[in-house]
């Protein structure tokens, strides 16, 4: 107890909030690591979701890629990254990108599936095109499911993003690998407590996403 | 390729380790599910709080909660028991969804023909509900173990013996043959699992291999589980 009071104490200083190093720079680190990393992957990911997920094709491959890569232990991918480019972002950020598609890529699909074909049907018979059947009826309908997968994607990032610091980079797992060298207990349990504040934050902003996101008068999809 | 020939010792080692941490965490979390999601089946309300409650587990990321634990359980930064515990909770906030709509896949007709038969309450559980939740629990546990066994290498930046240290020793030497060793291990490890848990699943239960799968979800409104599962926890 008395560590986790110092690690409070650690926490509220507040010199910690200012300059370079400070926690909001940390912070503000951690959140860019992982729009940046979100983003990217959304960029592949989702368009090539809702293409799996619309035709039916290549389907098999989506869930057996996402099955994958749940094996794939994140360290190792930031570490192995690290020696082959380098220090610097891209190496965290290759490894951010490969972490985080499975997510997306499961959501896009069965945001698409998650769609009654009836309904599909009816679109295509009041003369929709097949673009107009995916932007206007099922996106808007699997939209849950796709806000699904970038709460998955988006929590994967965050915490892959911790690991990101161990490699030379900043971010709030700055602090608990800076405590780990350091035999600073209370500095790793404070980066442990912001980083876990954070997962939850934004876990719940996106949440909240979700339900604003939920097709009013249509069966909820997730 | 030289590196992991002379070390296999080294390897060998981590990998024991490895299992060590990873075997009781997945065996604790599938045996706790049960109970918890019997409960919850029974308690409408409990449903809800252990939802809410396996989604906050979820989100909160590996090595933070490797770092927290020590405070509440007493134990060293770099005991293979704190990180065994940590690794039961996210089992348990996978497995315990699930294990509750495995049960609640059994459709309530057969059980009250089982107690009309003559079945206690007890005896019903074992010989017809357990078995008949079956391959929806199999689906669970599959999850869990996979990334339960991922998991446990994040252990290896504190220092827990892993397959995950030598992606921190590989790192640190300059050894990519080192970090490669590692992640294949790792996921050869999951798979190899995994594939014995499907033979288990098809000795076991072999009416849920045979012909379509029992309690296939309708497709319409059930949110695809690797979606679902592929979340925090890394």
């Amino acid at each position: 107890m008395n560590q986790l009071l110092a690690a409070l104490d650690w926490l509220l200083d507040p010199a910690r909030y200012s300059g370079p190093g400070g926690i909001p720079m940390r912070l503000a680190e951690h959140l860019g690591y992982t729009a940046l990393g979100v983003v990217l992957a959304a960029v592949v990911a989702i368009p090539l979701g809702l293409l799996v997920g619309h035709t039916g094709r290549g389907r098999g491959l989506a869930v057996a890629a996402s099955g994958a890569a749940r094996a794939l232990p994140t360290l190792g991918l930031v570490t192995l990254f690290a020696l082959l480019v380098g220090i610097g972002l891209l190496a965290p950020t290759l490894a951010f990108v490969i972490l985080a598609i499975p997510s997306l890529l499961a959501g896009a699909y069965s945001a698409c599936e998650a769609v009654d074909p009836r309904t599909v049907d009816a679109a295509r018979a009041q003369g929709m095109t097949e673009m107009q059947v995916l932007t206007r009826v099922e996106l808007p309908l699997g939209m849950p499911l796709v806000i699904t997968g970038i709460r998955a994607a988006t929590l994967q990032v965050i915490s892959t993003a911790m690991l990101a610091a161990y490699v030379g980079n900043g971010g709030l797992g700055r602090f608990i690998f800076l405590g780990l060298k350091t035999q600073d207990y209370p500095q790793m349990l404070a980066g442990s407590l912001l980083v876990i504040a954070l997962a939850l934050v934004l876990d719940g902003a996106l949440l909240l996403v979700q339900a604003l996101t939920r097709p009013r008068g249509a069966v909820p999809a997730g | 390729m030289s590196w992991v020939l002379g070390n296999l010792d080294v390897i060998g080692g981590h990998a024991g380790a490895h299992l060590l941490q990873a075997l009781p965490a997945i065996v604790l979390a599938f045996v706790l599910a049960l109970p918890v999601a019997k409960l919850a089946g029974r308690l409408g309300v409990l449903r809800g709080g252990i939802s809410t409650a396996a989604a906050l587990m979820y989100a909160i990321p590996s090595l933070p909660l490797f770092i927290v634990l020590p405070i509440v359980l007493g134990t060293s930064i770099r005991s293979m028991v704190n990180v065994i515990v940590a690794l039961t909770l996210y089992g348990l906030a996978l497995m315990v969804p699930a294990a509750i709509d495995a049960f609640r896949s059994v459709d309530g007709d057969v059980l009250r023909a089982a107690t009309a038969q003559g079945y206690g309450p007890v005896a019903r559980f074992w010989a017809v509900e357990l078995p008949l939740a079956g391959p929806v629990l199999l689906a669970g546990l599959r999850v869990v173990v996979v990334s339960t066994v991922s998991l446990v290498t994040v252990g290896g930046v504190l220092g827990v013996p892993s397959l995950g240290m030598l992606f921190v020793d590989g790192f640190q030497r300059g050894i990519t043959a080192e970090i490669l060793a590692g992640i294949v291990l790792t996921a050869a490890i999951a798979l190899a699992l995994d594939g014995l848990l499907v033979l288990a699943g098809r000795a076991l239960m072999p009416w849920a291999s045979a012909g379509k799968a029992p309690a296939e979800p309708s497709p319409a409104g059930a949110p695809d589980p690797a979606a679902a599962a592929a979340g925090g926890a890394a």
